[in-house]
């Protein structure tokens, strides 16, 4: 792929801004060896292009994240993923860098997915959508900087399967990442990890109006099933503690127990109310086809079995964030990454921080996280 | 970025001694001092191996690419000879293996400087020998139940086990009082030794 030359782009440019989506024609070649064309990305872009284009910074959202990672929800109204970490005087910053997170091939967002229209039928594509991986994700965000005329990124960052393709970025594109920041990820899916994702996908299918995914035409989507796998699936984004200290064993609004099945318990209803919220902002096809991307995510099979091999032609600083109670994916996966980047002979940064949230703690009040981001970030921009 | 504080006097001495842009491993480099001296007054390439997550957030918010991690446990994951130099100041009397640390440090570096306290010093001995206590001095302020010093050396047995294991002086310096001090009877006088090895 040849990158072109990056230039400062006038305010007008209709490529910059929020909400902007766009459709290349491809084909975009996939790991499965199917293409796709065209190809449809939806993405945002906070702050300006420098003249040598040297202050992009690529984010990557997690599994059901989005583009708006600073920006009002169009569909929820509220505030973007992850302001906490993006926006004025935090560590990314739109008055210094120019921003770019882009919604995920296979998403629901607006980028290509089961949902958009396939062009040999006229329909949505459905469960027709070809199966992606998070090498494909990456692929279809490098044609995106190509489409910006971005040739280089400072930075490439993400938490989550955010995470794996900020990994995942350096191994398939050396020259046109600068540094790379990957929070609470693992260089591969685990059995656990898989399993996981299987009960969502089995509670999805199991839904009498799920219809091997021809769903679209009455709008009458399997929205109990991705509830179910929703709630499953959120349960291993927060840890004991922190459940225990938000709920315990409190009742939900009444004095005693029902003899009944209804939501008794404070985390139950939790639960249920997580469930019933996604299903307004996801598409289940979407959650089926990005949970199959991640449990396929394998960096070191990529490369003989070695992660360190992975890492052989990389030219990024890495830096390798994890938390303590985060155990989707424990500390040990990514003390792993960074064994294998000094076995590479890498630059790696790596820090376990403590914070009683679990995985979720990346999109939490985490201010070690924002320091050592911004510390990281400025050291390239020394 | 600049130092607020002067280097502590081993870390001054051992900066003292880098090669300007050598590549140089700190194996438990706290905050990132002396790394942060050796970046920018000798242009080293610098990384750095700490085990306090407090302190490796303080070192990457300055800059500086650190790993969370031991000394004990994963320096095995360095290539062979990957770095100029590997650094232990004031960390060996707290590994558990201190000989295999060295060992380590000998084979990732093509040299390794390694700082210590001497425990032989004389304050140390008067303590124990009229108090009956074990030390507590400016230098070693912990008491011995909340030490993190669990090896305990003096220059001598470092000097033994340097002629045991066949390593090479490069270099020895002895530190009193924040200032040089000669190398006879350092084993009374010095309270720090800093010695530069080869394997």
């Amino acid at each position: 792929m040849s990158a072109p030359i990056a230039r400062a782009a006038p305010a007008t440019d209709q490529r910059f801004g929020l909400r902007r989506s766009v459709r290349l024609p491809g084909p975009l070649r996939l790991d499965s060896g199917a293409s796709l064309a065209p190809v449809d990305i939806a993405y945002e872009t906070y702050g300006t292009l420098d003249a040598d284009g040297g202050n992009a910074i690529l984010i990557c959202h997690a599994l059901t994240g989005d583009q708006f990672v600073a920006s009002q929800h169009p569909v929820t109204g509220k505030p973007g993923w992850w302001v906490r970490a993006v926006g004025a005087g935090k560590p990314i910053d739109p008055a210094r860098h120019f921003i770019i997170c882009a919604n995920v091939l296979g998403s629901c967002l607006g980028s290509s997915g089961p949902a958009s229209i396939d062009p040999a039928t006229d329909t949505p594509y459905a469960m027709r959508f070809p199966v992606i991986t998070i090498a494909d994700m990456v692929r279809a965000q490098a044609m995106l900087l190509d489409h910006l005329g971005i040739a280089q990124v400072a930075a490439v960052i993400g938490g989550s399967m955010g995470g794996m393709q900020a990994l995942i970025w350096p191994t398939l594109f050396p020259e046109r990442v600068r540094a790379s920041i990957v929070i609470a990820a693992t260089s591969r899916h685990s059995a656990q990890n898989i399993a996981f994702h299987e009960v969502g996908r089995q509670a999805i299918m199991a839904d009498p109006r799920w219809r091997g995914g021809d769903y679209y035409a009455d709008g009458d989507a399997p929205t109990a099933g991705l509830a179910v796998a929703r709630m499953a699936a959120h349960i291993t984004y927060l840890s004991e503690a922190g459940l225990t200290e938000k709920f315990g064993r409190r009742l939900q609004g009444r004095e005693a127990k029902t003899f009944g099945f209804d939501a008794d318990f404070q985390v139950e209803s939790y639960l249920r109310h997580q469930g019933i919220s996604f299903v307004e902002r996801f598409d289940a096809n979407s959650y089926l086809y990005i949970t199959r991307a991640a449990d396929y995510f394998d960096l070191a099979e990529d490369h003989g079995g070695s992660l360190a091999s992975a890492f052989a032609q990389t030219r990024a600083r890495f830096c390798i964030i994890s938390f303590d109670t985060d155990w989707l994916y424990p500390t040990r996966e990514s003390r792993a990454i960074v064994h294998a980047l000094h076995a590479a002979g890498r630059e790696a940064t790596f820090v376990e921080l403590s914070s009683p949230f679990g995985h979720d703690s990346f999109l939490l009040e985490a201010p070690e996280m924002n320091r050592v981001i911004d510390g990281f970030l400025r050291a390239g921009e020394r | 970025m600049s130092e607020d504080q002067p280097l502590r006097s081993d870390l001054a001495l051992i900066a003292r001694h880098i090669t300007p842009g050598a590549r140089v491993l700190d194996v438990g480099c706290g905050d990132g001092a002396l790394m942060a001296a050796l970046r920018d007054t000798a242009g080293a390439d610098v990384r750095g191996l700490e085990i306090d997550p407090a302190n490796v957030a303080a070192a990457v918010a300055r800059g500086l690419p650190v790993v969370q991690g031991d000394a004990d446990t994963d320096l095995g994951y360095y290539p062979d000879r990957s770095f100029d130099y590997a650094i232990l100041s004031q960390t060996l009397q707290t590994t558990h293996r201190p000989d295999k640390v060295v060992e380590e440090l000998l084979r990732i570096g093509k040299e390794a400087f390694v700082s210590f306290p001497n425990f032989a010093h004389w304050r140390g001995r008067l303590s124990l020998l009229w108090g009956g206590r074990m030390p507590v001095t400016r230098l070693l302020p912990h008491r011995w139940y909340d030490t993190p010093n669990i090896h305990h050396l003096t220059i001598d047995d470092f000097r033994a086990v340097v002629r045991e294991r066949g390593w090479k002086i490069d270099g020895q310096w002895f530190l009193n009082d924040g200032s040089e001090t000669g190398s006879a009877n350092a084993n009374l006088f010095a309270e720090h030794a800093v010695f530069l090895l080869r394997g």
